[in-house]
């Protein structure tokens, strides 16, 4: 069996190994480094905070304190960048966000046409489907077939509203808070508000309680 | 704002499953995360706008789709790093052939730097030290 372990080792000595596009992104990064334009650590930190900070918990506690705070709701539907920023929620891809509310007329529903702009400091990035093309083509071309898609059904009296995000404008859904929740605390709430209830694309269920 | 053109919309819409996830990763693989930071910092710096990213990644996704890229959306972090390349190349930061040597030199450099050992760009045995 020495033959195989040979072999074995000999592979293990050539796997640093960069794919083309691996190679492209270190390219790039390198040569805006160079220049000045970008500090490796910052880098790093950027990493970090959009993979363990930032994420649709941010947006469950927006959404969470909306229920339980009639003065918190309305500065949030007044403006929804600031009422954010009350809760340390801000930065890029934050600029400007309005938070539509659902009501028993009206759902709302969020997508980008474009590519992919999405509420990054309360909802982090986006899920795939959600930077897919069929997603972008069919929430706005047939809205209600899309939440038949994610098992969602309306009553047939309720109306849709697509928001189409752009760089400058990026919206959150503010679900309908559920019947059965009275008296839970802003914690147990925020714990129902999915990511997808506030793409618009699900609801909060009391029965997802954590 | 130019938008997705309305036929390739409404085939999209109609004949394609819209692809599911969990609440999984942010990112798949780390150059993805590392692509996604350049652009955040890049920002941040005043380089380009989030108006003139939105723009050109929106085109480089739109032009891929209609030459028979990825329905699905998976290859949407490649498209990124298009995007990103040729914002520079138009801002006057980067050119075609300098990218395409110095990611031909990271690729030399990875294959030279021993196991275990971090790959750095002065590993590549045709740098000029």
């Amino acid at each position: 069996m020495s033959g195989h372990d040979h072999h074995h080792h000999h592979d293990h000595e050539h796997d640093n190994h960069f794919t083309p596009i691996e190679a492209r992104v270190k390219a790039l990064e390198s040569l805006m480094v160079e220049k000045g334009y970008v500090d490796p650590s910052a880098l790093d930190a950027i990493i970090d905070t959009y993979e363990t900070k930032i994420g649709p918990r941010n947006g469950a506690r927006v959404v969470a304190k909306a229920w339980s705070d009639p003065a918190y709701a309305a500065r949030l539907k007044a403006d929804g960048t600031a009422a954010v920023a009350e809760l340390g929620y801000g930065g890029r891809g934050g600029e400007h966000i309005v938070a539509c509310f659902n009501t028993p007329e009206e759902h709302n529903l969020i997508v980008c046409t474009l590519c992919s702009c999405y509420p990054w400091p309360v909802l982090g990035l986006p899920p795939v489907w959600y930077k897919s093309p069929p997603y972008r083509s069919k929430a706005v071309i047939d809205p209600r077939g899309t939440l038949a898609d994610f098992g969602v059904t309306l009553p047939e009296g309720q109306r849709i509203r697509v928001w189409d995000s752009t760089a400058e404008t990026r919206f959150i859904v503010v679900p309908m808070r559920p019947a059965g929740t009275e008296g839970w605390s802003e914690d147990e709430l925020a714990s129902i508000v999915s990511r997808d209830s506030m793409i618009g694309v699900g609801l909060p269920s009391p029965e997802d309680r954590s | 704002m130019s938008r997705p053109d309305a036929a390739l919309a409404e085939a999209l819409a109609a004949g394609t499953p819209i692809p599911r996830d969990a609440e999984g990763p942010v990112f798949a693989e780390p150059w993805q995360a590392q692509a996604f930071a350049l652009v955040v910092a890049l920002q941040n710096r005043g380089v380009f706008s989030a108006d003139e990213w939105a723009q050109a990644l929106g085109g480089e996704i739109r032009e891929a789709l209609a030459n028979g890229g990825c329905r699905d959306g998976s290859d949407y972090y490649e498209r990124w790093c298009e995007a990103l390349e040729h914002l520079l190349i138009e801002k006057g930061l980067a050119s075609h052939d300098g990218v395409d040597a110095r990611a031909a030199a990271w690729e030399r450099a990875a294959e030279a730097t021993p196991h275990g050992k971090p790959i750095l760009l002065e590993n590549d045995p045709l740098a000029q030290h």
